[in-house]
């Protein structure tokens, strides 16, 4: 087992813990930028595409992970960021100046979502962030002159560096770069004051505001800066379909975020990216469950959502802490092998404490 | 006179809102979680008075028994299997659970018994009668008179039986319930059972409006609306709040055009946010809210 | 003049007044102990002062500033601290995490220079930590930095959660029940504790207690409260002997 001897505050502070970290995850960024000689355009779209749910899933996280506070209704998010981002494409904006707006926007209105139903808390709040996703979905319908309606809006790629996003290498290092780019800002975040006062509000709201936590303003924030990120995710997706309908941002893709980060780990950066690797890969996974199955239920349109289903109530049942909860554990018991004990992952239950009048 | 026909429209629509809602409102007294799958066991209770009535061509009354006994039987096994392992755990992970077990349900049901949509004779269906003017279908009439009868029926369970005050004994303290020998796990799984037979009654009842298929689970989400309204947690409140509802609806979809485009579509859940938004406590919450420390 | 005065203090319940007609001053330096059997209004009145309930009548003044309005929050910007009877930890976070939550009234950046994580920021984590780290002396929690709290046992998290509060640097620091679920060495040490808070911190404290020994030992004075009224207030001493608090404790 690794000992680190601290001798510095900055060694708690820094990213990087110790230069085993350090060496990892440079290789890792080394082999993302390789692979593009390696992998054919299919496999790196699929790739962009886990980038961008990655993305997504980092504000879907910061706001249910991190500050405790489920939405069910995360789509619409990406859909604001979808639809704004091909709107000023459309109207001439060139991409390096529509991102920032995309994200000032999403921002915005996470923000005004966020403040009027900031009062609500577990499982109201559920259900209606849940209603403001239908809502938003109705919106891209209706909105016709701004997002297309039911026609569509097609996204205009244009050139940008030189570069067509036609080329999926090209794509790809733009969604890599802004992954990289958006999993650093989530963590100076959350290892700042406002990432902690995030953490309080999930833990204790009580003791949270008797510390001088604002809960309204620092949940709306919360609120906004889940929305910026998953905006750009909106962004960037745009880009990787191409073209814009309503039905995409349904309730079912915000469902998928919530397997996203169920799966990957509740409150956990590397959550996010282990998760959004599962989500992308699971239409693939389910193509195969076809193949095993009997034609008469592997055929069946039904098969997808009962997968779905299944998948999300195996985690919550037996691993609530997610594959980054599996593999942390993994990790432990090689470490502390022979002694490793399964009480130490057991999860307390609370019982009788709950915000129920 | 037009008035009063969308009135009646309204209130057998919103009848079956405030059925679905009652069924979330007995389980979050007891057990203070809410159960996304409710839309999805309605839509079991729809499919499986398919297989009865439609399929093996049982009477009508016959069929709508059985139907809600197997799913009432269903709904005990779904806390007793499956549920009870997460009590304790935070709101979120029985929100995901829910969510997970409705998806379950609605991939079975379209593996089970297809993807088309299906209808079963009732002994309401296609008669009308006409009380000066106003035309008033057999079935909407079924709906208003079975909320009404079941209404009743749970009114003096809750009341008068035996299980009935241990259940909201059990629901207003646990463990004072459980310290006075009550079999409080017992009485949660009765619970789910009864509002899954709940939720079964409202598919069953409103198989002949809307025929059979999976996408009738999206009911569930519009008597949030009405659970909402009626301040969650009242089981009065929840008919009432569907009843509300679904006059709404029918407003909002008449007079569509003083509005905008769409908006009977998304009424419920505009309401929905109003409430949440203006009066969260909702209409008929008996308790002041004092905050725990 | 007080420090900290409550003026005819009435909170009601529905019906109930859990608190009625309630007015006491505290010195500045004083260790204000609150005792009376349950329900006696304790917590009630605790919960007053940082503004959770709303009192149907009276006034709060610290520093003869009435706090009545103040919002919850702000409270602790003003040098009010408290922990919770029932422990209020922010569970899935290290004991570090949770001290260094007790700077966040010094919070000086703003989200932009968070997200960046400019050398302003990283600066303020240097000096937060600096405050952290004497209170980590000060309550010998140097074992459990790095710990998270649901892995600790019930009398380092009740540690904890008083180091979290004088993380704040407060003026006033309100216990409730310090020494509820502790053994009686750890009970001794923090004895010790609260004695060194008031005279080398300086800090004033009031505190709810049950443990008389332990109540005498370190009070400077006493209210005694039953039924949502004072019943007697006086050093240790007087209420030890007062007739009416035996009463209210022992019976008839």
């Amino acid at each position: 087992m690794r000992f680190i001897f601290k001798t510095k505050y900055s060694q708690d502070i820094n990213i990087a813990k110790h230069n085993g970290d350090r060496f990892w995850y440079s290789l890792l960024i080394l082999i993302m930028v390789v692979l593009p000689l390696v992998l054919d355009d299919f496999y790196l779209g699929e790739i962009s595409y886990i980038c961008i749910l990655s993305i997504a899933g980092i504000g879907l996280m910061i706001l249910s992970g991190y500050t405790g506070l489920a939405s069910l209704g995360h789509a619409a998010f990406l859909g604001v960021g979808a639809y704004t981002h091909a709107f000023l494409l459309t109207n001439g904006i060139p991409f390096y100046a529509s991102i920032p707006v995309v994200i000032i926007v999403s921002f915005l209105v996470g923000a005004a979502i966020g403040i009027p139903i900031l009062r609500l808390t577990g499982m109201y709040l559920a259900i209606a962030t849940l209603a403001l996703g239908f809502i938003a979905e109705h919106v891209f319908i209706k909105w016709e002159h701004f997002t297309g309606g039911n026609r569509g809006l097609p996204v205009p790629q244009p050139e940008f560096l030189g570069m067509s996003f036609y080329d999926s290498v090209f794509f790809y290092y733009v969604c890599l770069v802004f992954l990289i780019a958006a999993m650093f800002a989530a963590i100076n975040i959350l290892r700042s004051p406002t990432g902690r006062a995030f953490v309080a509000i999930r833990d204790s709201e009580i003791a949270a505001q008797s510390l001088g936590v604002n809960l309204g303003l620092y949940k709306a924030l919360s609120f906004a800066i889940s929305g910026a990120f998953t905006g750009l995710a909106g962004a960037l997706l745009a880009h990787y379909i191409g073209y814009l309908a309503p039905d995409i941002f349904n309730i079912f893709l915000s469902l998928t975020l919530l397997l996203l980060i169920v799966v990957g780990g509740m409150g956990s950066l590397h959550g996010t990216v282990f998760g959004a690797i599962f989500v992308g890969f699971l239409p693939q996974l389910i193509a195969i469950c076809r193949d095993y199955l009997p034609s008469s239920i592997g055929s069946q349109p039904g098969l997808e959502p009962m997968l779905f289903g299944l998948i999300l109530v195996f985690f919550i049942l037996y691993e609530p802490l997610g594959i980054y909860g599996r593999w942390m554990k993994i990790k432990l018991f090689f470490e502390l092998f022979p002694t490793y004990k399964r009480q130490t992952f057991k999860k307390q239950k609370v019982f009788t404490k709950s915000d129920r009048v | 006179m037009q008035l009063i026909q969308l009135l009646i429209d309204g209130i057998a629509s919103g009848c079956i809102y405030g059925l679905v809602a009652l069924g979330f409102v007995l389980i979050y007294k007891a057990t203070e979680t809410i159960n996304f799958a409710q839309g999805d066991i309605l839509m079991l209770g729809a499919f499986v008075a398919y297989s009865l009535i439609g399929i093996l061509g049982m009477d009508y009354l016959t069929g709508f028994a059985l139907t809600v006994l197997i799913i009432a039987v269903f709904g005990f096994f779904l806390d007793a299997v499956v549920v009870r392992q997460i009590i304790g755990q935070p709101a979120f992970a029985t929100v995901m659970l829910t969510i997970g077990l409705g998806f379950i349900f609605r991939g079975f049901a379209s593996i089970y018994w297809g993807t088309d949509i299906f209808s079963f004779s009732t002994p309401f269906s296609g008669k009308i009668t006409e009380f000066n003017g106003l035309i008033i279908s057999y079935v909407n009439l079924s709906i208003i008179v079975g909320t009404a009868v079941l209404m009743f029926a749970l009114y003096f369970f809750f009341t008068f039986s035996k299980i009935g005050v241990a259940m909201r004994a059990s629901s207003e303290n646990q463990l004072a319930a459980y310290y006075m020998g009550i079999p409080v796990k017992f009485i949660f799984s009765l619970i789910w059972s009864i509002s899954a037979g709940v939720a079964a009654v409202a598919g069953v009842l409103l198989a002949p409006i809307t025929l059979v298929d999976t996408s009738i689970s999206l009911i569930g989400l519009k008597a949030f609306a009405a659970a909402v309204l009626g301040g969650f947690g009242s089981i009065p409140g929840a008919i009432v709040g569907g009843i509300i509802i679904g006059i709404v609806e029918q407003l909002c979809g008449t007079y569509e055009n003083y509005l905008f485009e769409g908006v009977r579509e998304i009424s419920a859940y505009l309401v929905l946010i109003l409430t949440l938004i203006i009066y969260p406590r909702g209409l008929f919450s008996d308790k002041a809210e004092v905050k725990k420390v | 003049m007080s420090l900290f005065e409550v003026k005819n203090i009435t909170v009601a319940f529905g019906g109930v007044k859990a608190l009625n007609d309630v007015s006491f001053g505290i010195d500045k330096g004083e260790i204000f102990t609150i005792i009376g059997p349950n329900g006696a209004g304790k917590s009630t009145l605790f919960n007053v002062i940082s503004r959770i309930y709303e009192p149907s009548k009276g006034e709060i003044y610290f520093e003869n500033q009435n706090i009545s309005k103040t919002k919850p929050h702000n409270i602790s910007k003003l040098g009010i601290a408290r922990t919770f009877q029932n422990l209020e930890l922010f569970e899935n976070a290290t004991v570090l995490q949770n001290l260094l939550l007790g700077r966040h009234i010094y919070k000086k950046t703003n989200i932009l220079s968070e997200v960046f994580f400019t050398p302003s920021a990283r600066k303020q984590e240097h000096e937060y930590r600096l405050k952290v780290e004497e209170v980590i002396d000060f309550l010998d929690l140097q074992h459990y930095r790095d710990t998270l709290i649901n892995g600790l046992p019930y009398g380092v998290r009740k540690n904890v959660e008083l180091a979290r509060a004088l993380c704040t640097d407060p003026k006033l620091l309100l216990l409730d029940e310090p020494s509820s679920g502790l053994t009686n060495e750890e009970t001794i040490d923090l004895g010790f504790w609260i004695k060194d808070i008031q005279s080398l911190l300086g800090i004033t404290i009031i505190m709810i207690e049950h443990d008389m020994s332990f109540v005498n030992k370190v009070s400077d004075r006493i209210l005694a409260l039953n039924y949502g009224k004072i019943l007697a207030s006086g050093l240790p001493e007087e209420i030890k002997n007062n007739e009416d608090v035996k009463q209210a404790y022992m019976g008839e």
